[in-house]
């Protein structure tokens, strides 16, 4: 029988316990979430994104939806690379900038238009973006754009990644970091709330 | 200079919620189909799938792809025990109708109606939104997934009560928190990444 896996850890669900026998009824969508966590953050680069940008989106993403074990969990691998001490404590500051709820956004001008809600649009101070380079502060601001309020993205925010040293390839390995947190924390949210 | 991302100017978005099909174009450059590599072609799972601009654009990535993929397919077509395909779509559709993926939300009403054989009840979610009243049973699954939705995460022991008191069993709740988490990272590629078109 296989170990412990991430969502189990971010869960809380320990080996022989009733959340981990529900689990083991899909073991497919077990073992698929995993593979998927470890194809983002373990596995060689072949899309031009470090480990330690990879690890800096993920932790920042954890800290928006002020997620617990999610944030200790990010946070403490991103510690353990070269510089991740500093950026942990960047990405903690600019999240406390950054909070807020969501979604919200505006859909394409038409009847759906009085459903439009405003809200922040999370730009990088100049200070922290001279520490955290132009990639890594057009990347935070794309994540805060996804995490609370993803129908505002436009084409134009794509060009602003580009036009910040994404490639097209990067961009994609971004978006799925941003997408595949934004699964994982709910997961591990929902079992949590499960098992209570 | 070359243009960055693409443009589809003669495309016209959808501007309401639809069980209709619709089509979706990209702004960044799918691979194009007749260099996609074997290791893409395995990340698209199924072949039919290189005729799609959005996986030829997440196959540029292609490990999370076939692991999102492989997980998306479980999620909603596992039904051994646990919660009917017909609240996995709802879920997936309420969640979609929370976060406005237009795309996603047609798709999976679509399905919704498709196995619960209640095409006008969908129609009510995507024309009043999450807050619609249709029964106990489907407003609780609604609520439950436009918690799941938010962010920060709003879902809770009121709902797991909820849904248990109405007689989910636990695997089936679990079935719903992983559609509802599911779309959650479904609907952020499909609207960061292109947009919708009409027929």
């Amino acid at each position: 029988m296989s170990a412990q896996d991430t969502l189990d850890r971010l869960s809380g669900i320990a080996g022989g316990s009733a959340l981990d026998a529900l689990r083991r009824e899909r073991p497919v969508t077990r073992d698929n979430a995993q593979a998927g966590y470890e194809a983002l953050f373990e596995a060689d680069d072949e899309t031009g994104v470090s480990r330690s940008e990879r690890l800096t989106v993920a932790a920042f993403v954890a800290l928006l939806h002020a997620d617990g074990p999610g944030v200790e969990h990010y946070a403490r691998l991103l510690e353990g690379q070269p510089g991740g001490a500093a950026l942990s404590g960047l990405i903690r500051r600019q999240a406390e900038h950054a909070a807020t709820r969501g979604p919200y956004g505006a859909y394409p001008p038409g009847p759906l238009s009085r459903e439009d809600v405003a809200g922040p649009v999370f730009k990088v101070a100049a200070a922290a973006s001279a520490e955290l380079g132009e990639r890594l502060s057009a990347a935070l601001e794309h994540t805060h754009l996804l995490v609370f309020h993803p129908r505002d993205a436009k084409a134009a925010d794509l060009a602003a990644l580009k036009g910040a040293g994404w490639s097209t390839a990067g961009a994609v390995t971004l978006s799925q970091i941003v997408a595949f947190l934004s699964f994982q924390i709910r997961a591990a949210h929902g079992l949590r709330a499960l098992g209570a | 200079m070359t243009a960055t991302t693409l443009d589809h100017p003669a495309a016209t978005v959808p501007t309401a919620f639809t069980q209709a099909e619709l089509g979706w174009n990209a702004w960044l450059d799918p691979v194009p189909e007749e260099v996609l590599t074997e290791r893409q072609k395995e990340g698209l799972v199924d072949i039919a799938r290189a005729k799609s601009p959005y996986f030829r654009l997440l196959a540029h990535d292609p490990d999370i792809l076939r692991f999102r993929t492989l997980a998306d397919k479980d999620i909603f077509y596992n039904t051994r025990a646990g919660l009917p395909r017909a609240e996995r779509e709802l879920a997936a559709a309420a969640v979609s109708r929370s976060n406005g993926c237009i795309y996603c939300a047609s798709v999976h009403s679509r399905f919704a109606s498709t196995h619960s054989k209640r095409r006008d009840e969908v129609q009510r979610l995507l024309d009043e939104g999450v807050g619609v009243d249709i029964d106990p049973l489907w407003n609780a699954v609604i609520e439950a997934s436009a918690a799941l939705a938010a962010t920060p995460v709003a879902f809770g022991a009121e709902h797991v009560g909820k849904l248990r008191a109405l007689g989910l069993d636990d695997l089936a709740i679990a079935d719903l928190i992983h559609a509802a988490s599911f779309f959650s990272w479904a609907n952020r590629l499909m609207l960061s990444l292109g947009e919708p078109e009409l027929p």
